[in-house]
C-alpha cells in the first residue's frame, strides 16, 4: 500500500538487544526526561485567580442589550428562538402601554425571556439572528448553581444594567 | 528484688524514643502523600495540590479527615476477623521496622547517654528481613478476606512477588554482611563513619537492593498487587475508610523505612563526610548527623516517586523474568565476587 505521507516509519520488530533487555539505560533516559519536566513551565491556570486571555470572538453567557437611553432593545420577534438549535430560548411577547416608552424601544417587547443555560450550546446563532442587536454573548462563563432551575436565566439575569441609572 | 530495681530513666527514654520514631514515621508518611502528588504534578507539568493551606501543605490533614469520615464498609461475605486483621498487620509491621534503625549517635541529656536507636539488637538486619517478610501477610490476609477475585489475584501476585524479590535482596545483603562482618546496623554505620560509604564497595549490591526495595514496598514499577487498571485497586479493593487509609499509609511508611535502610546500610546513615573534624559539641554533632540521615532519606523518597512517575508497570511475566533470571544471578555473582575479594584481602 502506498503511504499517505513520507513520514511513515516501518515498525521495528527485531528482538531486543542485550542492552535493551537490561531496561536500565532506557529507564535512565526516561528519568532524565521526567526530571527535566519538573522545571518546565506549568500548563496549569489557577482558575479563579488567573484567567486565560480569551479571543475576541469568545462566546460566553448571553446578555440582553439596552440602547443608549436604557430602553430594552428586544422586540420579542422570536428569531433567536427559531435559530437556536438547542431550543434553549423561550419568550412571551407583550405590547408596550402608553407611558412605557422609556422602558421599551419599540411597540412590542419581551415580557418573559428565558434561556436555559443547561440546554444552550453557546453556538452564537441567536446573536447572529437578532435583527435588533438585542442579544449578545459576553465573556462571562462557567455559571454555577445549586439547582437546575437556577440555570434557567430570566430577564433579570440577562438584561445589562441601565446605562442611565449606572451614571447616577 | 531485682524486679523492683527497674531503671525508670531507661524505660522513660525508650518510651519517648519509640513515640518520637512512630510520630516521625507517621508524619513523614503523611507528607509523603503530599510530596507524591506534588512530584507527580511537577513531572506532568502541573502544579499539584495548592488549595489547602500554603502550597497545599494542609492537604494530608484534609485527606486524613476525609478518610476518617468515610463510611466503614465490611462486605457481607468477607471473613470479618481477617478483614480487620489485614490492614492492622500491614500497619503494625510497617511501623516495627523503624525500631532497629539508628537515627543518630548518642545524645547526652542530664548526664545520661541516650542512644538515638530504639533497640541496638545485634541481629538488626535479620530482624528487618524477618519483619519485611511478615509485611506481605497484611496484603495476603486482606486480599483473601475480601472474598473478591480481584483482591485474591492481587494477594497471589503480592506473595509471589515478595518471594521472588526477597531472594536477591537477601543475597545482596549477604555480600554486604561479608564486607562489614556484623549484623548490627549501628556498627555498620560506625564503620562507614571512619571509611568510605558502603555503596563504594557494593555498587551492584546497592543497585540490587534498590530494585528489590521497590518490589518489597509494592511501588511502581512493581505495583502489581495494587494495579488500578487491571485489578481495580487490587488487595484494597473492598476496603474503605481508615482501613484503606492504613493500607495506603503502610505503603508510605514502608517507603520511608526502606529509604532509611538504604541510607543506613549503603550511604553512611547518620555519618556524613568531615563529621569528626567539625569540632562541635557531641550533642550538636548527633543532631547534625540525624539531619544528614533525614536528608538522605528524603532524597531516596524523592527517588521512589521519581521512578513511579517515569516507569510504567511491569507485566507479570516480565516481573518474574526480571526477578529470577536477572536479579538472582546478578546477586549471586555479586556475592561470589565480594566473597572472593574479602577472602583474598584476609590472606
Amino acid at each position: 500500500m502506498q503511504a499517505l505521507t513520507n513520514r511513515a516509519k516501518p515498525v521495528d520488530r527485531s528482538p531486543l538487544t542485550f542492552l535493551e533487555k537490561m531496561y536500565v539505560p532506557a529507564i535512565a533516559k526516561g528519568m532524565g526526561i521526567t526530571f527535566k519536566h519538573i522545571f518546565k513551565r506549568k500548563a496549569t491556570v489557577s482558575f479563579p485567580e488567573q484567567r486565560r486571555q480569551f479571543s475576541p470572538v469568545f462566546r460566553g453567557l448571553h446578555v440582553l442589550n439596552r440602547d443608549e437611553e436604557g430602553r430594552e432593545r428586544c422586540t420579542a420577534c422570536g428569531l433567536c428562538a427559531v435559530a437556536c438549535p438547542a431550543e434553549a430560548i423561550t419568550m412571551e411577547a407583550a405590547e408596550r402601554k402608553p407611558g412605557e416608552e422609556h422602558l421599551y424601544r419599540e411597540e412590542k417587547y419581551a415580557a418573559r425571556y428565558e434561556i436555559n443555560m443547561l440546554r444552550c450550546i453557546f453556538c452564537g446563532f441567536c446573536e447572529e439572528a437578532c435583527p435588533k442587536d438585542a442579544i449578545y454573548m459576553s465573556e462571562t462563563f462557567a455559571p454555577s448553581n445549586y439547582q437546575r432551575k437556577g440555570f434557567i436565566y430570566g430577564k433579570q439575569d440577562l438584561l445589562i444594567p441601565d446605562p442611565k441609572q449606572q451614571s447616577k | 528484688m531485682t524486679l523492683l530495681s527497674i531503671d525508670w530513666f531507661f524505660i522513660l527514654e525508650k518510651i519517648l524514643l519509640i513515640s518520637a520514631v512512630l510520630v516521625l514515621s507517621l508524619v513523614v508518611a503523611m507528607y509523603s502523600t503530599w510530596g507524591e502528588r506534588k512530584v507527580a504534578a511537577w513531572i506532568q507539568d502541573r502544579l499539584g495540590p495548592n488549595r489547602a493551606g500554603p502550597m497545599g501543605l494542609l492537604q494530608p490533614l484534609a485527606d486524613g479527615g476525609k478518610l476518617f469520615f468515610k463510611e466503614e464498609i465490611i462486605p457481607t461475605n468477607s471473613n470479618r476477623f481477617l478483614f480487620i486483621l489485614g490492614p492492622s498487620v500491614a500497619m503494625m509491621v510497617a511501623c516495627m521496622t523503624s525500631a532497629v534503625i539508628p537515627w543518630g549517635d548518642t545524645l547526652t541529656i542530664a548526664g545520661h547517654p541516650v542512644s538515638l536507636q530504639v533497640a541496638d539488637v545485634n541481629i538488626g538486619i535479620l530482624f528487618i528481613f524477618g519483619v519485611l517478610s511478615v509485611g506481605v501477610y497484611g496484603i495476603m490476609i486482606g486480599g483473601w478476606a475480601s472474598n473478591n477475585k480481584y483482591s485474591l489475584l492481587a494477594s497471589v501476585r503480592a506473595a509471589s512477588q515478595i518471594i521472588s524479590y526477597e531472594l536477591p535482596m537477601g543475597l545482596a545483603l549477604i555480600a554486604l554482611l561479608m564486607l562489614t562482618g556484623t549484623l548490627s546496623l549501628k556498627e555498620i554505620v560506625e564503620q562507614q563513619r571512619h571509611d568510605y560509604w558502603n555503596v563504594v564497595y557494593q555498587p551492584l549490591g546497592f543497585f540490587i537492593f534498590l530494585v528489590t526495595a521497590f518490589a518489597e514496598t509494592n511501588r511502581a514499577p512493581f505495583d502489581l498487587p495494587e494495579a488500578e487498571n487491571e485489578l481495580n485497586g487490587g488487595y484494597h479493593l473492598e476496603y474503605s475508610s481508615m482501613k484503606l487509609g492504613f493500607y495506603l499509609f503502610a505503603e508510605y511508611i514502608n517507603m520511608f523505612v526502606s529509604s532509611a535502610l538504604m541510607a543506613t546500610m549503603y550511604f553512611g546513615g547518620y555519618a556524613f563526610p568531615g563529621m569528626d573534624s567539625l569540632g562541635v559539641s557531641p550533642n550538636l554533632l548527633t543532631i547534625l548527623g540525624f539531619l544528614a540521615l533525614f536528608v538522605k532519606i528524603l532524597v531516596f523518597i524523592f527517588f521512589f516517586m521519581w521512578v513511579r512517575w517515569t516507569v510504567p508497570r511491569f507485566r507479570y511475566d516480565q516481573l518474574m523474568r526480571l526477578g529470577w533470571r536477572v536479579m538472582i544471578p546478578l546477586a549471586l555473582a555479586n556475592m561470589l565476587i565480594t566473597g572472593a575479594v574479602v577472602l583474598a584481602r584476609q590472606h
